[in-house]
């Protein structure tokens, strides 16, 4: 059960800080959308919105540190060059997929796909953190910026699945070690 | 497009629309950026985005779209920080940008222009 610094490193990555935010979307979405008035009290709208600044902001930043973890200390792990005439490529998972037909598109859609749209997901899901906090209670009132927050907030968790799905496919497939 | 409050006691909506615009533009600047990228890797536009050798395109790609991101948003929230805007427009403009993102993101449609 042993694990070194880079599978404790893309633990953190994925299983940290990319779990926060799946698991702890669909909440926080809930929030937004509940704070309505004919759901909620104006008490529980003021509390609704305390605890929603707090949780967006928290699953905002939480998606920054997956992204940042992911780009810049395991993924020059993951496409790191094997030196001339290495035969063993199990610590070099990029070349490993590619070496093979039946997992190069693990590298070339999947990779490819996950390490660019997740970007995507911190820029929408700050967006969304600021206006719950700039409207705080009163964005209750306002429909069409709750709706647009939301959409923000459903893109942002599309983009961090599929590079969570993809993460772990190819995690399975040729793991960074 | 904007103009001022008319009730002093609610906030005006120009800092979120501010927020969205710019959420869409650095989301679009994404796609956008890895979608020239991808059309030919290995052309100086794509050289110049190797901004560290460990990491390679992605670093240039990812840090030029987090840039554009907060820019945007420090002009925009500055322009429209005291102004009612046209929200519906803007945060149409807005979701088709991420949109636009989501689409450059995606590989298949690299293909379309190689």
């Amino acid at each position: 059960m042993d694990m070194n610094v880079r599978e404790i490193w893309t633990v953190v990555h994925g299983m940290v800080f990319g779990f926060i935010f799946l698991l702890g979307f669909s909440g926080a979405l809930y929030m937004i959308y509940s704070m309505k008035p004919e759901l909620l009290t104006a008490d529980g709208i003021g509390r609704t919105a305390k605890a929603a600044k707090v949780y967006v902001w928290g699953l905002a930043l939480s998606v920054w540190a997956a992204v940042f973890t992911g780009a810049w200390v395991v993924y020059p792990w993951y496409r790191a060059v094997p030196p001339e005439g290495t035969l063993d490529l199990s610590t070099f998972p990029k070349f490993l997929l590619i070496a093979s037909e039946s997992t190069a598109k693990w590298h070339e859609f999947g990779m490819e796909w996950k390490e660019h749209v997740a970007f995507i997901a911190p820029i929408a899901a700050t967006v969304v953190a600021f206006v719950v906090s700039y409207y705080g209670p009163t964005l209750a009132k306002k429909v069409g910026e709750r709706r647009a927050v939301m959409i923000f907030f459903i893109i942002a968790f599309v983009a961090t699945a599929i590079a969570g799905m993809f993460g772990a496919f190819i995690t399975k497939a040729a793991a960074v070690r | 497009m904007a103009t001022l409050a008319n009730n002093l006691n609610e906030k005006v909506n120009g800092p979120v629309s501010a927020a969205l615009l710019a959420g869409g533009i650095g989301s679009a600047a994404m796609g956008l950026v890895t979608l020239i990228y991808e059309i030919n890797d290995k052309s100086a536009f794509a050289k110049s985005m190797a901004w560290s050798k460990a990491v390679g395109g992605l670093s240039g790609k990812s840090m030029w779209s987090i840039i554009i991101f907060f820019v945007a948003w420090a002009i925009l929230h500055y322009v429209w920080k005291d102004k009612e805007t046209d929200f519906a427009r803007i945060s149409s403009i807005a979701i088709a940008l991420l949109v636009v993102g989501l689409l450059g993101t995606f590989p298949p449609v690299w293909e379309l222009f190689k």
